[in-house]
Order: C-alpha cells, then sequence, then structure tokens
C-alpha cells in the first residue's frame, strides 16, 4: 500500500493554502506532519483525505488517481481521526465507533453481528472496553480521542490519517496516544498525523514533513530532519536538540533562556 | 477474543431503570390519550358506552345504544383524532430528521421556511377567496416551493459550510416570505379575510375532513419511507458533513433525500390543518430523553409521542372553554414553559 502526492497545490475554494508538496507513506511507516499554525497541515491532510479536491498535482493510492476512488471505497482504505471535539448528540461510545462500518454496511441496513465483533475488537485493542455504555458527550477529552481513533480502527482502514490526535489532551494521555500510534504503526497500519510538538516526531514518526507557509521545507527521517536550523526556520524560535541516553532517543524543547525576540520572523 | 467477550460484546447496554421504562412511555402516552380523546368533548361519552360502540362496530349487530353516540364518535371524533394523530406525527418525525441534519436540538421543522411558504400559499388562496381544497394545495405547493428554493441557494454556495449555509438562506427567505405574508394582512378585508388567515396561522383540526386526510396520506407515506429505511445512515449524518463523508457517506445526496422527506411531510400536514408551531422542536427532544438519540429508536418514539401530543391538545382546545382554542395558541403555551423546564433539568438529551 502506497499513498503518494506529487506537486500536489492544495487550498479550498478560490483560496490557495499550500503547493509544490510531495510526500509518500507505506504500510508500516508513520508520517508526522509538522508546522506553526496557519501553515496548511490541516488543509493538507483533508485534502489527502479526498475531502476537499486538490488544486493542482496528484494524490494516488497504490497508482490509482484518489478522485477516482468512490467515497465509500476510499473510507474502506483510509480511516481519518478528527481532533476531539464536542459532540451534540449523546450516542454512547459503543455506537460511535460502530459509525466506522459505515462503508462497510449496505445503505438500508444497519450494522450486524460482524460489525459489533469489530467494534468490540477494536475497543479491546485500545483498552477502552469499558467506555463502550457510556455517552460520548460526557467522557474526558482523552477518552473522546481514543474513541474516535476507535472508530476510524473500526474502518479497517490500510491507512490511518490523525489531525494532532494530541491536540487538548493532557500530559498523560499525550503520551498514551503516542504509545497507541507506535503499536498500531507494528500492527502493519500506515499511519499520518500532524502534531503541534516536534518531540513527538521523535517519538513516534519514521519521517516527518515540516510544512510551512503553504510547502515543505524539509522532510526525511526525524533525526535527520529536525534540526535546531530547520525547528527555527518553521517557527522562528531556538530550540534545543539533543539526544537523551535515559530513553535512548532524541528529544527537543525551546531553548527558552536564549529567547531573542528581535530574531523571530 | 473468548467466547465471553464475544458475549459481552452483543450484551445491550446495561441500562437503570429509567432507560428500560423509557421505551414504553411513548406507546403507553399514545394508547391512553387517545382513548381518552374519544370520550371527552362537548358531548361526553362514557368509556362503557365507547366499548359499547366498538363491540357494536365490530359484530354488526344491531345497536342498542344511542345513534348520536355513533355519530359523534365516528363522524365527529375519529376524523379529527386520526388527524391529530397522523399530523403530530409527521411534524415530530420532520423535526426529528432535521435536528439530526443540522446538529442541532433546537431546531424545527420550520428552519428552511416550509411553513413561511406554506402560510404565504395559504393566505394567497384566502386573499384570492379560492375554494378550500385550492388553499390547501397552495399551501402545499408554497412549503415545498421555499425550501426547495433555500435548497438551491444553499447548493451555489458551495464552498462554505453546506449546514450552515441552508440555515442562513432559510432564515432569508422566511424573512421575505413573512414580509410578503403582512403585506397580503394588510391588503385582506379586515372583516372576512383576515380571521381567516389569523385562523388558519394558529393551526385547528376542527375543519379536517375524511377527504383531506386520504389526500394527504400519500405524500406522508412517500415521506416517511426513506426516514426509515435510512434510519441508520441519519445518525451518521449528525456528525457533520466532513466527518461522515470520511467515513463513506455520500452526505450531499442524502442530505437532499432527508430534507425532501422531512419537507414534504410538514407541507403535507400543515397544508390541512395550517400551521402548529412548537410538536416539531419539542417533541423529538423529549422522545430523544426517552429512547436516546440513535434514530432507529428516534423515529418511532417521536411518532408516537407527537400524535399522542397533538391528539391530547386537541382535547383541551375542544373541551377548556365554550369556543375552541386554536391549537398553535395551546401548543406554545404548554411547549414554552415546558421547554424551559426541559432546559433548566435535563442533562441526557444533549450538551
Amino acid at each position: 500500500m502506497t499513498l503518494a502526492a506529487t506537486d500536489l497545490a492544495f487550498g479550498y475554494r478560490g483560496v490557495a493554502v499550500g503547493r509544490g508538496v510531495s510526500l509518500s507513506l507505506r504500510t508500516g511507516e508513520v508520517l508526522c506532519l509538522l508546522g506553526p499554525n496557519g501553515g496548511g497541515k490541516t488543509t493538507l491532510l483533508k485534502t489527502l483525505l479526498g475531502l476537499i479536491p486538490a488544486h493542482a498535482g496528484s494524490i494516488t493510492l497504490d497508482g490509482r488517481d484518489l478522485a477516482r476512488f468512490s467515497r465509500a471505497e476510499l473510507a474502506r482504505r483510509v480511516g481519518y481521526v478528527p481532533q476531539a471535539h464536542a459532540a451534540f448528540f449523546p450516542f454512547t461510545v459503543r455506537e460511535v465507533v460502530l459509525m466506522g462500518r459505515a462503508a462497510r454496511v449496505g445503505l438500508f441496513s444497519a450494522p450486524g453481528a460482524r460489525d459489533r465483533d469489530v467494534a468490540y475488537r477494536v475497543l479491546d485493542v485500545l483498552g477502552i472496553t469499558h467506555l463502550a455504555d457510556r455517552a460520548y458527550t460526557q467522557i474526558s477529552g482523552g477518552e473522546r480521542q481514543m474513541t474516535l481513533i476507535a472508530r476510524a480502527l473500526a474502518q479497517e482502514p490500510e491507512i490511518l490519517v490523525m489531525d494532532e490526535p494530541t491536540a487538548n489532551l493532557d500530559f498523560g494521555n499525550q503520551a498514551r496516544v503516542l504509545e497507541r500510534i507506535d503499536s498500531l504503526s507494528s500492527s502493519g497500519l500506515a499511519i499520518l498525523l500532524s502534531t503541534h510538538d516536534p518531540d513527538h516526531a521523535f517519538a513516534c514518526a519514521d519521517s516527518v514533513a515540516l510544512l510551512h507557509g503553504g510547502g515543505l521545507i524539509a522532510a526525511g527521517p526525524p533525526r535527520e530532519t529536525l534540526t535546531a536550523d530547520t525547528l527555527k526556520r518553521l517557527y522562528g524560535i531556538d530550540v534545543t536538540v539533543s539526544y537523551l541516553s535515559e530513553i535512548g532517543r532524541h528529544v527537543c524543547t525551546p531553548s527558552l533562556n536564549r529567547f531573542n525576540r528581535g530574531e523571530t520572523a | 477474543m473468548t467466547v465471553r467477550d464475544r458475549l459481552a460484546a452483543r450484551r445491550e447496554p446495561t441500562a437503570g431503570w429509567w432507560e428500560r421504562a423509557g421505551v414504553w412511555v411513548a406507546p403507553a402516552a399514545l394508547i391512553a390519550i387517545v382513548l381518552l380523546s374519544f370520550g371527552i368533548g362537548k358531548y361526553p361519552i362514557s368509556p362503557a358506552e365507547f366499548a359499547d360502540a366498538i363491540v357494536t362496530w365490530i359484530t354488526g349487530q344491531p345497536s342498542e345504544i344511542d345513534r348520536t353516540i355513533q355519530t359523534v364518535l365516528w363522524q365527529v371524533r375519529l376524523p379529527r383524532v386520526l388527524a391529530g394523530l397522523v399530523v403530530g406525527a409527521a411534524l415530530a418525525a420532520a423535526g426529528a430528521t432535521y435536528q439530526g441534519l443540522f446538529r442541532n436540538p433546537l431546531v424545527s421543522p420550520d428552519i428552511l421556511g416550509v411553513s413561511a411558504g406554506a402560510s404565504l400559499g395559504a393566505v394567497l388562496g384566502i386573499f384570492l377567496s379560492l375554494p378550500v381544497l385550492a388553499i390547501q394545495a397552495l399551501a402545499f405547493a408554497g412549503g415545498l416551493a421555499a425550501v426547495a428554493l433555500v435548497y438551491v441557494i444553499g447548493s451555489a454556495m458551495r464552498e462554505r459550510d453546506p449546514i450552515l449555509v441552508l440555515v442562513l438562506a432559510g432564515v432569508a427567505i422566511g424573512a421575505l416570505l413573512a414580509a410578503c405574508l403582512s403585506l397580503l394582512k394588510v391588503l385582506a378585508d379586515p372583516y372576512n379575510q383576515l380571521p381567516a388567515i389569523t385562523y388558519w396561522l394558529l393551526g385547528s383540526l376542527a375543519a379536517v375532513t375524511r377527504g383531506d386526510l386520504l389526500s394527504i396520506l400519500p405524500a406522508l407515506v412517500i415521506g416517511v419511507i426513506p426516514l426509515v429505511l435510512l434510519r441508520w445512515r441519519m445518525n451518521l449524518m449528525t456528525l457533520g458533513d466532513e466527518e461522515a463523508r470520511a467515513l463513506g457517506v455520500d452526505t450531499t445526496k442524502l442530505r437532499c433525500v432527508f430534507i425532501a422527506a422531512a419537507t414534504l411531510m410538514t407541507a403535507a400536514a400543515v397544508s390541512i390543518t395550517g400551521v402548529i408551531g412548537w410538536i416539531g422542536l419539542l417533541i423529538p427532544h423529549i422522545a430523544r430523553m426517552l429512547v436516546g438519540p440513535d434514530f432507529g429508536r428516534l423515529l418511532p418514539a417521536a411518532v408516537m409521542l407527537g400524535g399522542g401530543y397533538l391528539v391530547g391538545v386537541d382535547v383541551v382546545a375542544r373541551s377548556m372553554v365554550q369556543i375552541e382554542i386554536p391549537l398553535g395558541i395551546l401548543t406554545a403555551a404548554l411547549g414554552a414553559p415546558f421547554f424551559l423546564y426541559l432546559l433548566a433539568t435535563a442533562r441526557k438529551g444533549w450538551q
């Protein structure tokens, strides 16, 4: 399975957001999209999901043009995890997860026994079976994020696209979501996620793409791509990247003590 | 997964007494109200007489009971009760659909201008002194035309959130139609036409005949069939356009079908009774509190409660004082305080 974008221009109708973006994602790979607010991350993800049409360039899934897939065909292969949000109606977590089966349930049918099995299995995989009968409106933000991941997994997709899955989560829940991303990719899913924290890319990504002003300023493996220099260009602040031997990976954090307002631009 | 896990997965949610009882509230209330409504009125009929009349009707035996009772029961009360059931059910079903579609529990079937369009059609008919049938036809056509106009305008502005555009277009068209309506009221004959117009705008079951009921039945059936068939898809529409599409739902087509179905039912109902507000807003709300948001259970609950509620309100309308009170006044007078009570106390229905 390969999702590939070539020289992609994207945006909303009449408003260009980005151009010249090329990237690809393969089975078992985690691609992390980084960039400042307004850099076009969400728009790019929605374009790659086929929710908004590309302005120019091509997106292919296993070599076939994305626009030639029907909505249901696409939903069977690409799962979408939106940002955790407030819901309007108090569906139970079980009902929300079952909604992930939409593309595999007949137009006039409701989910059957097999669909309920799948829903239970993904709740089990994510360790949230205890939430099954709770109302989605009455659980915490972290639990909602897990529910939305479960719903996307219930699509039984090959690719998981996650829009800032760690946003609005507390410290512990952020780490839990990152752990899930890691175990899901080991189970053979391709994962494309956006995040505000470059440290998350070190923690879970095989490759990163840095989106700034609608274009990619760098892309590649985290250790080579995420440097003090590129992060400064991306966010306009000084960042320290360093190897932490206790946990055996690189970490990065803003070097606030050397922060200088005069240099931001 | 072990066998026990599989069983656990299938087991229904462990519901409290409220949830389990909730499913039975709607049918129980419906039956009680319908039975009551046959007995109450200007000519009271005792339960024994009512039972006798039914036995007589079933067996075809010559009756021992008063002919008047038979006439009141079958010629006066029955059509009226049936009209209340059908119209209340249609308005509640349309309301449940619109609330899901527009992801807002405060939405009523009027949101896309169906009532405004129907009102303008009917008032135009009254203004031109047309026969009743023509007034009804104009109301029906006006309701459909208003929503069609809103839908076309909404579809033309596609770059924005389609749901928001529809609501805003509905508000604008509704205001425009209300202006035309006001103009007709100013121009209307204040002694003959204006009272008729006012009466129509407040709704009533008094003038509904069996013929009226039969004439709107096809529209109601055509409207309710897609709602029943697509009941699970309706749940997906409550996620919003983008999320539903990401899950593989063709939202553009489905939204069009749902709007057409709900509009057809509302326009048909309103065309024979006049505008009856509040049912489409309040009833789906109560139904959701009783059986939850799943449309497969919400729709039948709303239909039963809506029918029962309108029949009950109509009993009050025809028995409280000497003259008949228009339904629109009662549904608002009963509905608004109850709605406020719900807002203040209930948290199960929505957030």
